[in-house]
């Protein structure tokens, strides 16, 4: 008996699946048109590598992905590419999309066919690229490429491969039919992907509300390792996350993949798709697809080629338009309405239902939350919905996101059970999709932000540069008109040093260049900047600087010592401005040894005191 | 082909607002008998006054309010509350008394905060608050005293003149200090024995209340079995009581016993239909631990060193300011995450 864990939360809605589980898996044949969207992946779109007008054979390549991640789309039949146009795809926007549009000519006619007898001769990564070369990507929903999902990382060993044929929605049978009747290649397909990826345990698990396709898997894995583990009915359990904590105990880590803890798991049509590559190398074409709902008269699954529109299958299962109020795609849990029949089957899907209004009748209209906690009960991601339904309505988003708004999985437990018949899924997308939106808008003005802080920053540089040019221009008319004062100067006191009032008014102007000097001084080394050795320095410039200063404070000790000897009251004053002449020698000095430095010429002037 | 487009869940099954009501207004039956059986009619009279007053006054704030009347009174939250003070008022209380406590507890604590699932405190209990603060002699005289509908209990047309007269002045005859408050005052000259011999008590633990309080206990765990509330906040709430009695008053001479607090006063309508309103409440289960933990700790120490005898209005009260506080900090840890995000978007982990 295989261990079993259960999920938080879940609800059991009315299963409506014996509806569409009476018949077998029917043909629904080659339709008129078919309609093949570029994109039925995750990834980069393929591009059409067919031209209007162009015969193609069954089987064959007819879009491919180049660049990015992707697979191709092949022809499900053969017949004339009629047309690449913009169609309508399965998309909950009801969006427009390019499709290959290919008008079949009946004769279904193979293409060439590269089948492998032994599979194991051929390496992984042959086998790996015929995987690709299918078509194959996730039929469970999501469609991601499956030969890129199974080269997980290096560091990532998978240690658990699960199948899910969980198939927890209600009305859906696809999984269950497909495990019915085509268990061998359900169990053909896992086999190659457990040998790629070499697991220690090979699982298939199951909801125990179809005893018939558990029978018929555990006939088909007699002589395996694949173990069939039969898990409780509750929704959501064919959840990826919670299959895997059902399964293994373990929990996908928030934001990570469940490769990140050793699991993997692929669909149970995935599998069948492998098998088929690979054994008769038939590409992904077709797919089985459950039509049910009240609308139609017999309700079942079809073996339906990719493409074909919806309409053709309400046909196929009998559709009474009169009684069709509603189109779902997908469960009623997770799907979507279709505004229209007029879309093809993608290798995504998986159900229609055509409901009447009494089927799925509109939900009352909305009351006040009460915070019954309903919700909380039931959220199989352990949420407080009715605290993230606050939130986006009061479009706190930042609060929502702390509540780990990116964790829920859109199941609609919480809105199937709130008794106020609030939307709360709804509400839970329109918060993910406004946060998606700040956020590419964040980045787009962060971007511009930079780019302009940078404009700012050249233009800010290029003033200080013009303004540094400016003051040098004036500091040295400054200077030159200093020295021509000091000259005047000397001549004065020279002339006439016992005259105390004209020494004193000397002083006083020796005392305002001295101020005038320091200030030009400050801005320089502030206007400056050190790191800046771009900068050439003006060795003459220093030189002449240092002269000047030299000259003064010559000046101003003859004036000292003039006054020393005159016991006059100065005395003090004419001391201070020696020593501060003194300074600006040294510092001249300095300035000169560490141009010359800079100028690369390692000659330092001697001191001479 | 006019095809309905809605969003998903296309299924549902829900159980109504409404419904879930009307089950918690059955599951009150019980102790409305047993309130009827043991003290008379008061409570029954209490009760379609209060919830005729309630469903009143709310359509004509919803009026007022431009609201669609009859879809929200067809919620029957208002009726649940004028229920819920019916149940908890003293059985002779004046109308105008159990008239103003309704009024403010539909008018001002329920529609003025923005109505059903806007309010932060629980209404009923607010209404009980300002009666009891601004009418203490009203609400502390009125008790009736324990006697049987078959025995000594006044007729039905002498209770409903006592309510609805403008003095009443003949009731002493009826009426009786309830046994909370009763041991409350006696218990510090008296000894238990001597003060059990006060015919409120009964041969059991609490003459009436008793069975008042296993019957709301019997509809609370209804609730629970129906799904309607969790078992969180009623096993917090009566597990504190519990605790706190026996680890702070175990001696009865000085102190009511555990039973007297557990099966007197309002403690099994608190604990099942009063602090499981869901929208005044904490959300998560950690949470409703925390918040009926707290409602007990607080009854126990009010109804043993306060001042008044009993407290379940006031705890309630003081536990829904403190409820966004709580939210806070316990949030569940949702699945693939190490642990739950607590406190505010930007710290702690956030």
């Amino acid at each position: 008996m295989t261990q079993l864990w259960d999920f938080a939360g879940g609800v059991h809605p009315a299963e409506n699946k014996h509806q569409s589980t009476s018949r077998p898996i029917r043909r629904a044949g080659i339709p008129e048109r078919l309609i093949l969207p570029l994109q039925q992946h995750i990834g980069t779109p393929a591009e059409a590598i067919v031209s209007i007008g162009d015969r193609v054979l069954k089987g064959q390549k007819i879009a491919e992905v180049t660049t990015g991640i992707g697979v191709p789309v092949h022809a499900p039949t053969s017949g004339t590419i009629e047309a690449i146009e913009q169609r309508q795809v399965p998309h909950p926007s009801g969006m427009a999309d390019w499709c290959i549009i290919l008008k079949p000519d009946g004769e279904d006619q193979w293409g060439e066919r590269n089948p492998a007898s032994d599979y194991h001769q051929l390496g992984r990564d042959e086998v790996l690229d015929r995987i690709r070369n299918a078509g194959i990507s996730g039929m469970g929903g999501a469609g991601f490429p499956t030969d890129i999902k199974l080269r997980p990382p290096r560091d990532r060993k998978v240690e658990t491969l699960i199948l899910n044929g969980a198939e927890c929605e209600p009305y859906i049978t696809a999984d269950d039919m497909t495990m019915r009747e085509l268990a061998d290649e359900v169990v053909a397909g896992m086999k190659v992907m457990a040998w790629i990826l070499r697991p220690s345990r090979c699982v298939v698990g199951i909801e125990d509300n179809k005893p018939e396709a558990i029978e018929a898997m555990r006939k088909a894995v007699q002589g395996t390792q694949i173990e069939i583990a039969v898990v409780p009915t509750k929704y959501p359990s064919g959840g990826e996350k919670q299959l895997v904590q059902i399964l293994t105990g373990l929990e996908v880590p928030s934001g990570g993949i469940p490769a990140d803890i050793g699991v993997m798991c692929q669909n149970v049509g995935t599998a069948v798709a492998v098998s088929r590559a690979i054994f008769e190398g038939i590409p992904l074409i077709s797919r089985v697809f459950t039509i049910s709902g009240d609308a139609v008269q017999e309700p079942g699954n079809f073996d339906v080629l990719i493409g074909t529109p919806v309409s053709d299958l309400l046909a196929a299962a009998g559709l009474q338009a009169d009684k069709l109020n509603r189109l779902v795609l997908g469960g009623p849990m997770m799907g979507y309405t279709l505004t229209t029949d007029q879309i093809p089957v993608i290798k995504t899907s998986n159900c229609v239902i055509a409901a009447t209004r009494a089927e799925l009748p509109a939900p009352p209209p909305e009351q006040p939350c009460i915070r019954c906690g309903e919700c909380a009960e039931v959220c199989p991601m352990e949420l407080l919905p009715q605290q993230l339904f606050w939130y986006s309505k009061a479009t706190e988003f930042e609060k929502a996101e702390h509540l780990n708004l990116f964790d829920c999985i859109e199941c609609g437990a919480c809105s199937y059970v709130c008794p106020s018949s609030i939307p709360l899924v709804q509400y839970y997308r329109f918060a993910k999709g406004e946060i998606r939106t700040q956020r590419a808008e964040q980045l787009k003005s962060d971007r511009a932000r930079e780019r302009f802080e940078a404009r700012q920053a050249r233009l800010e540089r290029e003033q200080q540069e013009k303004e540094l040019r400016r003051k040098e221009r004036a500091k040295a008319a400054a200077e030159a008109q200093a020295q021509k004062q000091a000259e005047a100067e000397q001549t004065v006191s020279q002339g006439d040093a016992v005259d105390n009032r004209d020494a004193k008014a000397a002083l006083v102007q020796q005392a305002l260049e001295r101020k005038k000097a320091k200030a030009a001084q400050a801005t320089e080394s502030t206007q400056q900047p050190p790191t800046k050795p771009a900068e050439k320095p003006d060795i003459e410039a220093l030189e002449k600087q240092l002269t000047q200063a030299e000259a003064k404070l010559n000046t101003m000790q003859t004036m000292l010592d003039d006054a020393k000897t005159q016991q006059a009251d100065n005395v003090d004053k004419l001391e201070r401005a020696v020593a501060k002449n003194h300074d600006r020698v040294v510092r001249a000095r300095d300035a000169l040894a560490q141009a010359h430095k800079l100028a690369g010429t390692e000659s330092s002037p001697q001191l001479s005191e | 082909m006019a095809l309905v487009q809605q969003t998903s869940p296309h299924a549902r099954n829900a159980r109504p607002t409404s419904r879930v009501m009307l089950w918690v207004m059955l599951a009150t039956v019980p102790g409305l008998i047993a309130q009827t059986l043991f003290f008379g009619w008061g409570n029954l009279i209490n009760v379609v006054w209060c919830v005729a007053l309630a469903l009143g006054s709310e359509a004509v704030i919803l009026k007022l309010r431009d609201k669609p009347i009859a879809f929200f009174l067809k919620d029957n939250t208002a009726a649940v509350t004028g229920l819920l003070l019916g149940l908890s008022l003293p059985q002779f209380a004046p109308w105008w008394v159990s008239g103003i406590a309704v009024i403010s507890a539909i008018v001002v604590a329920k529609q003025l905060y923005g109505g059903l699932g806007s309010n932060p405190f629980n209404p009923a209990m607010v209404g009980y608050a300002l009666v009891l603060i601004s009418f203490p002699v009203a609400m502390t005289t009125n008790w009736a005293q324990p006697a049987t509908l078959w025995a000594g209990a006044p007729g039905f047309g002498e209770t409903l003149a006592t309510i609805f007269s403008a003095s009443q002045t003949s009731i002493d005859a009826w009426t009786m200090a309830t046994p909370l408050d009763e041991y409350k005052h006696k218990i510090a000259t008296f000894t238990a024995a001597e003060v059990l011999q006060h015919p409120t008590f009964g041969d059991l633990v609490a003459r009436g209340w008793e069975w008042v309080n296993l019957a709301f206990l019997a509809g609370g765990l209804v609730l629970i079995w129906l799904r309607i509330i969790t078992w969180h906040i009623p096993v917090a709430f009566l597990g504190a009581i519990a605790v706190m009695s026996l680890a702070f008053g175990s001696n009865a001479d000085q102190y009511a016993p555990l039973q007297l607090h557990l099966l007197a006063g309002g403690t099994m309508l608190g604990a099942f239909f009063i602090a499981t309103d869901p929208v005044s409440a904490a959300t998560s289960h950690q949470g409703k631990l925390i918040y009926g933990a707290g409602i007990g700790v607080l009854i126990y120490l009010i109804r043993t060193w306060g001042n008044y005898p009993d407290a379940v209005a006031f705890s309630v009260l003081l536990l829904n300011f403190a409820v966004p506080f709580i939210d806070h900090y316990t949030p569940p840890r949702t699945y693939g995450h190490h642990k739950a995000r607590r406190g505010v978007p930007g710290k702690n982990g956030g």
